[in-house]
């Protein structure tokens, strides 16, 4: 670390006072080492998986990229990502598409339509459910939902079916299946979607709230054009941060599913994996080269859930507009 | 002319006699969702549709449809979105908070019965898996380590850098920092479990222990922490900031007692959810703590254990009824383990800075 003082500090602050000029480099660099810590971390993280990965890779008898199977420590290793990248991509999709517009619907429940003497209580209920861990979801998606969510899949099965997606080939198998682990994952991150855009939600500036009544829109035609415009970026965000929570699950998948090396559309079929339960189940019994071959689909799923951040923090730059 | 008659008021309004648009009782609203409950109890009964889920559907779809269909009749196309708007948000709130409802009614119910003086003060040595008996302590004993470590380690670096970003970020540098905190909240919890493997474990050659974990846990909570103090220290007004330096006082002593203490009650609440998360995740200790039966008090040194570990292990390796219900318990002693710290986190901010809470 240098210790010049930066332009921007010394600006605000041109003063003589030795010591005061002492402790502000002495906090400045602190603050500004953890911030290039973070940094380290990151790179170290993809370097070293990076490193892992290329020594998987070499030896790999199948194609990374296409190959179904999963056998690394087999005689002749074959690992290929093509299951785990569909069953990942998928659930999450499932995932987002009921908890996105739900959280929405909450949040706007929360900081609008409820009764504030109901909405209060609420909010905090939903903050604490945001803390309930994974492993608790998975316990209670595996021993509860699925037994109960037969009904459901039946019926989207029997009404549904000509999609394609929804059909079933295994009419009656335990639904432990890719739309199940969907819709667990929704109830996961729903809290913490929810929690975030409600923050967003009750930032909006009231005059404009006001402005949009005093007009005589309705509350929803004040919410379509004051709120939801204001609360967008937010939203984003939110969204983000339960899709990377949802790409990343572990333990609630593994639980969840009952899990192969078949790629199939029909999401209502018992079978295939995600990366993240994958490692989960296989890393027990690998032996040294398999560990490197499963660092090499946790590099695959860190760079996606890269690039999806990444994506949203650029989506949001665009139209960032922190007034002070 | 006037024989004519019309509902709709926009088309001719000099025939109304009131000022205000027709309007549906107060009572409306709820009417409406009484009677979609009870009719889609009603088909879901007489179809025979064994799940309640199904149930509830039918009647959220009534309930949507007759308040949109109703209000479009009686008080016109603007205020019939407004009610269906209405009506979605209702919906979307019951729809949130059964499966919420269900999972905490059903931990507790299945929890409940386990969970005593026996199973919080014994671990698992000399239990025979298959059969009853057995406890958490360890597990207990190894979170609360872990996590403690985990917590003094990344909750200093992400406050600080969180100070860095809103006090003094202007460069570069702080726009890369943002970026890369925000990508690093994304770091699916097994990744970074993967990182330390290869690191700490495979690279430098420390044997599986709870300190390990807590470096992985570490680096899950930082991200956390920093974006969730930086929307604290975002909040805190210019002004304060500015009287504070008008009357001379330091930049680094203007954060330390104008700012943070301003923010305080964010920040704790901010540290505390990280601090809940990194509890339940499993995947990262599974690989790193190695998950022992014993009770072991230092986690520097040998496998320790960890209660999201121990519910897993109870549920995928036991994986029989006295698995179930061990699991139950400890996912019962771990729920209530992270809301307490949610409300005494809650309790300490709001007492420490009243002004902060909005």
């Amino acid at each position: 670390m240098t210790s010049s003082p930066p332009a921007t500090s010394a600006g605000r602050d041109r003063r003589p006072r030795r010591d005061s000029r002492v402790g502000d480099k002495i906090f400045f660099n602190l603050s500004r080492g953890s911030g290039i810590l973070l940094l380290v971390i990151m790179a170290a993280i993809a370097g070293f998986l990076a490193y892992r990965s290329g020594l998987a890779l070499s030896k790999d008898e199948g194609n990374f990229l296409t190959t179904f199977e999963w056998t690394p420590d087999a005689p002749k290793p074959v690992f290929g990502i093509a299951v785990l990248a569909f069953g990942t991509v998928i659930s999450a999709l499932v995932a987002m598409a009921i908890a996105v517009p739900v959280a929405i619907g909450v949040a706007l429940f929360i900081s609008h339509y409820a009764p504030r003497r109901i909405a209060q209580p609420f909010a905090y209920l939903v903050d604490l459910l945001a803390a309930v861990p994974s492993i608790v979801y998975g316990l209670w998606g595996a021993l509860y939902l699925v037994p109960h969510i037969n009904g459901l899949t039946a019926w989207m099965d029997q009404y549904l079916g000509w999609t394609y997606v929804f059909k079933t080939t295994m009419p009656g198998a335990t639904p432990r299946n890719l739309f199940t682990v969907g819709i667990l994952l929704a109830i996961m991150v729903l809290p913490i979607i929810t929690a975030v855009t409600r923050e967003v939600f009750r930032q909006v500036p009231r005059m404009h709230e006001e402005a949009a009544l005093a007009l005589g829109a309705t509350r929803w035609e004040m919410i379509r054009t004051a709120v939801l415009p204001f609360g967008r970026p937010g939203i984003i965000s939110a969204s983000m941060l339960g899709l990377g929570r949802a790409l990343g699950e572990t333990i609630a998948v593994a639980t969840v599913l009952s899990a192969n090396n078949v790629l199939s559309l029909h999401i209502l079929d018992p079978g295939g994996g995600t990366f993240a339960q994958n490692i989960a189940l296989k890393f027990g019994e690998a032996l040294p080269f398999g560990r490197d071959a499963l660092m090499a689909s946790g590099l695959v799923l860190f760079v996606i859930t890269l690039l999806v951040n990444g994506a949203a923090r650029l989506i949001i730059a665009r139209r960032k507009e922190y007034s002070a | 002319m006037s024989t004519v008659t019309t509902t709709s008021a926009a088309a001719a309004p000099l025939l109304r006699r009131d000022l205000t648009n027709a309007r549906l009782p107060k009572w409306a609203a709820p009417g409406i969702a009484v009677l979609a409950v009870a009719l889609g109890c009603g088909i879901g009964a007489g179809a025979g549709l064994k799940s309640h889920l199904q149930w509830g559907l039918i009647s959220a779809v009534l309930f949507l449809a007759l308040s949109y269909g109703l209000a479009a009749k009686v008080e016109g196309r603007r205020q019939a979105k407004d009610r269906f708007a209405t009506s979605v948000v209702w919906v979307a709130f019951i729809l949130a908070v059964v499966p919420l409802v269900s999972l905490t009614v059903y931990t507790i119910q299945q929890g409940i019965g386990v969970v005593n003086g026996n199973f919080l003060s014994h671990s698992m040595k000399n239990v025979i898996s298959a059969g009853p008996g057995g406890g958490i302590y360890h597990a207990l004993i190894g979170t609360v380590e872990q996590v403690g470590l985990a917590t003094a380690m990344a909750a200093p670096i992400g406050l600080m850098t969180a100070v860095y970003l809103v006090e003094y970020g202007k460069g570069r540098l702080a726009k890369v920092v943002t970026f890369f905190v925000d990508v690093m909240t994304g770091v699916p919890s097994i990744v970074a479990g993967l990182f330390i493997l290869s690191l700490w474990n495979i690279l430098l050659g420390f044997a599986y222990s709870g300190f390990s974990g807590s470096l992985a846990l570490a680096i899950l909570m930082m991200p956390v922490v920093v974006r969730s103090t930086e929307e604290m220290l975002k909040l805190v007004p210019n002004e304060l900031r500015e009287a504070s330096y008008a009357l001379g006082v330091p930049k680094w002593k203007t954060i330390l007692r104008i700012v943070i203490p301003t923010a305080i009650g964010g920040i704790t609440t901010g540290v505390m959810l990280a601090v809940a998360r990194i509890t339940g995740e499993t995947a990262p200790v599974m690989m790193l703590v190695f998950g022992a039966d014993f009770i072991n008090n230092d986690p520097f040194n040998g496998p320790q254990q960890s209660l999201p570990l121990y519910i897993w292990q109870q549920y995928a390796l036991v994986n029989n009824d006295f698995g179930y219900a061990r699991a139950w318990g400890a996912a019962l002693v771990l729920i209530a383990f992270v809301m307490g710290l949610n409300l005494i986190a809650r309790g300490i901010a709001r007492w420490r800075s009243p002004k902060a809470g909005h």
